[in-house]
């Protein structure tokens, strides 16, 4: 627990090194090239760019206990007066970005442990090998072809689904399910496989081990073998990959959420290095940082729970 | 101890002499091997020499330069662009072949220089052990408890979008997988003898790294090789797609089918090509990986 949060300590500085290796026309990038010396200094002096890296760093972890990710650049250089703060850019579509990988994970779990147990139990034959290859296919294509190719297929050829992923405030639980729809099925199709594979794998590795046999020879069914005797100790690999995924899915659902336009943080995320929004890179880093230490951590965590020799070490 | 010490010189005076002769059972081992291989990894094979050979004869292949505006926008198939053109008027089909170029190319050279950077210091940490391996350690475990993606997406908003900045730091990022994999299957060969007697005999690191190490742990570092490649490949083409790889007017799968997306909600295919080509390549190596990966455990057995 205490290396989980050192490492989000470094990484923090990390991120937060982002801003002081700023190049110098970073304001002028902003405030485009008509600005003039005094407005570049007035915009350095509002967003803190003239103060010593450190005690930005500080302001900003102490602001960030807070809940305060600081100010869009975006938007401090603006006259308006129209200030927008990071955490409330981040709050909302954060939410949402929760609830497309939620919906994805509650889908893929179950649905690679099924493949993957089922594939251990009829190896090497014709279902295997070809849950083999299209989850090589679906690993090795870029998600964005997968995505365009279920748009192609479920949303223009057979309208079925709709293609872009627009949710508002107002809609209801089941109309939020329909939309996303795509996107969480695209997000299946990525982390499924390996999933899967590595199951499989788990399992099969097992299966040479003499308490197989032993089970096998005192007349044991096939599935009751993978199910009761090959899969409790297949768990600490299994749980690791399945962490890994959820990782990926962090990664991946930035790809995923500007394919469908869906207004999630991944998005979020992408326009605000566009426009080379530090702030709002920053917060949405480490959200994303944040959420794939923890899961790791977790990994580590059932692995060892999963693991009575661990769970007592002598 | 003394008739250890001194069989490697002796085998490194006999090497240059012997080498023709190797060599040429090399040539016919290898030819031997691949009429052995598996339908999948001569696929796997074929289609990357395609790309290759589509990558170094760009220019001779495409009808069109990649930058030319030679028609009007999003023109149909057929005719004088076999596979129309693209949002601003552009031949899609030569976009498709300086693409294989620019994409490829990129990818290849990331690789290449993750893999230089990535094994030599998973080697000198290996080797030297004590507070260098800590100190390089620990700082690629930091590096890699970011996301890859979301980490170059940071750096590229800092350092802005070229292409130099784009191979430095996929590469740089990508080296922590290297230096990972070098470093363990490298522990396993540095406890041997003769990297001992090699030590003794006064070699210097890079010496010990080149002749004594890397030979040994070629095979999976090879491998490893296809995998990275595919996955540095993705990366890009993933950044380009959001806009923030390789930017226009460079002909590059990813940017293309963002710029083409439109189409799709009309049934128009064309802008699956683009990621077509990234996906295939990329089942491609795999198999190859795969068939390398089996035949070199095999070997072993």
């Amino acid at each position: 627990m205490g290396l989980g949060i050192a490492t989000l300590f470094v990484v923090s500085i990390i991120i937060s090194l982002a801003i002081q290796m700023l190049p110098g026309d970073f304001a002028k990038a902003i405030l485009g090239q008509s600005a003039t010396p005094e407005t570049v200094a007035a915009f350095q002096h509002e967003v803190g760019l003239d103060r010593s890296p450190v005690v930005r760093y500080f302001e900003w972890v102490g602001g960030m206990l807070r809940g305060d990710f600081g100010e869009s650049y975006a938007s401090a250089g603006s006259l308006a007066g129209h200030r927008r703060m990071v955490a409330e850019m981040i709050e909302p579509r954060l939410l949402n970005t929760l609830f497309l990988a939620g919906a994805a994970a509650l889908i893929a779990v179950p649905l690679a442990l099924f493949l993957g147990v089922m594939a251990a139990l009829y190896r090497n034959s014709f279902f295997d090998r070809a849950v083999n290859v299209v989850s090589l296919t679906s690993i090795s294509s870029p998600e964005f072809f997968l995505a365009y190719i279920l748009i192609m297929f479920l949303a223009v050829k057979f309208p079925i689904f709709v293609s872009l992923a627009s949710i508002t405030p107002g809609m209801s639980f089941l109309d939020r399910l329909y939309a996303i729809a795509l996107p969480t099925l695209t997000l299946v199709l990525v982390i499924v496989a390996q999933m899967m594979r590595m199951t499989r794998a788990a399992i099969i590795n097992l299966l040479a081990s003499p308490y197989i046999e032993m089970s096998r020879l005192k007349g044991a069914k096939p599935l009751q073998i993978i199910v009761r005797h090959a899969l409790p100790n297949a768990w600490a690999p299994i749980v690791n990959v399945i962490a890994l995924n959820l990782a990926y899915l962090v990664v991946g659902v930035v790809i995923v959420e500007v394919v469908f336009t869906y207004p999630g943080i991944g998005q979020l995320m992408v326009d605000a290095v566009s426009k080379r929004d530090l702030p709002v890179v920053q917060g949405c880093a480490l959200v994303f940082a944040m959420t794939y230490i923890l899961l790791n951590l977790l990994a580590d965590i059932v692995t060892i729970i999963s693991n009575p020799r661990l769970l007592h070490p002598r | 101890m003394t008739d250890n010490a001194q069989t490697p010189p002796e085998n490194i005076l006999v090497a240059p002499v012997e080498a023709p002769i190797r060599r040429r059972g090399k040539a016919t081992r290898l030819w031997r091997n691949l009429r052995k291989a598996p339908a999948s990894a001569w696929f796997g094979l074929i289609v990357i020499a395609i790309y290759v050979i589509t990558a170094v004869f760009a220019p001779l292949l495409a009808p069109h330069s990649e930058t030319e505006l030679v028609g009007g926008a999003f023109e149909p198939w057929g005719g004088q662009f076999i596979l129309g053109t693209d949002q601003l008027g552009r031949d899609m089909l030569s976009r498709m072949i300086y693409g294989a170029r620019n994409s490829v190319g990129i990818a290849f050279m990331t690789t290449m220089l993750s893999f230089v950077m990535g094994s030599a210091l998973g080697l000198a940490a290996a080797i030297s052990g004590r507070w260098i391996d800590q100190v390089l350690s620990r700082s690629v475990d930091v590096l890699m408890s970011i996301p890859q993606l979301i980490f170059a997406l940071v750096l590229l908003s800092i350092l802005g979008s070229s292409i130099t900045n784009l191979i430095l730091i996929i590469a740089v990022l990508d080296s922590t997988r290297v230096f990972r994999l070098s470093r363990s299957v490298a522990q396993g060969v540095v406890v041997m003898d003769y990297v001992e007697a090699a030590r003794l005999r006064g070699e210097k690191l890079p010496w010990i790294m080149r002749r004594e190490i890397l030979p040994n742990i070629m095979a999976p570092l090879v491998a490893e090789f296809g995998l990275r490649f595919c996955f540095v490949f993705l990366t890009i083409s993933a950044l380009s797609f959001l806009g923030l790889g390789i930017q226009p007017p460079t002909a590059d799968w990813g940017s293309m089918v963002r710029d083409n997306a439109a189409l799709i909600t009309y049934g128009d295919v064309t802008p699956l090509l683009p990621a077509g080509a990234i996906a295939l390549l990329t089942v491609a190596m795999n198999f190859v990986v795969d068939w390398f990966l089996h035949k070199t455990s095999g070997l072993r057995e």
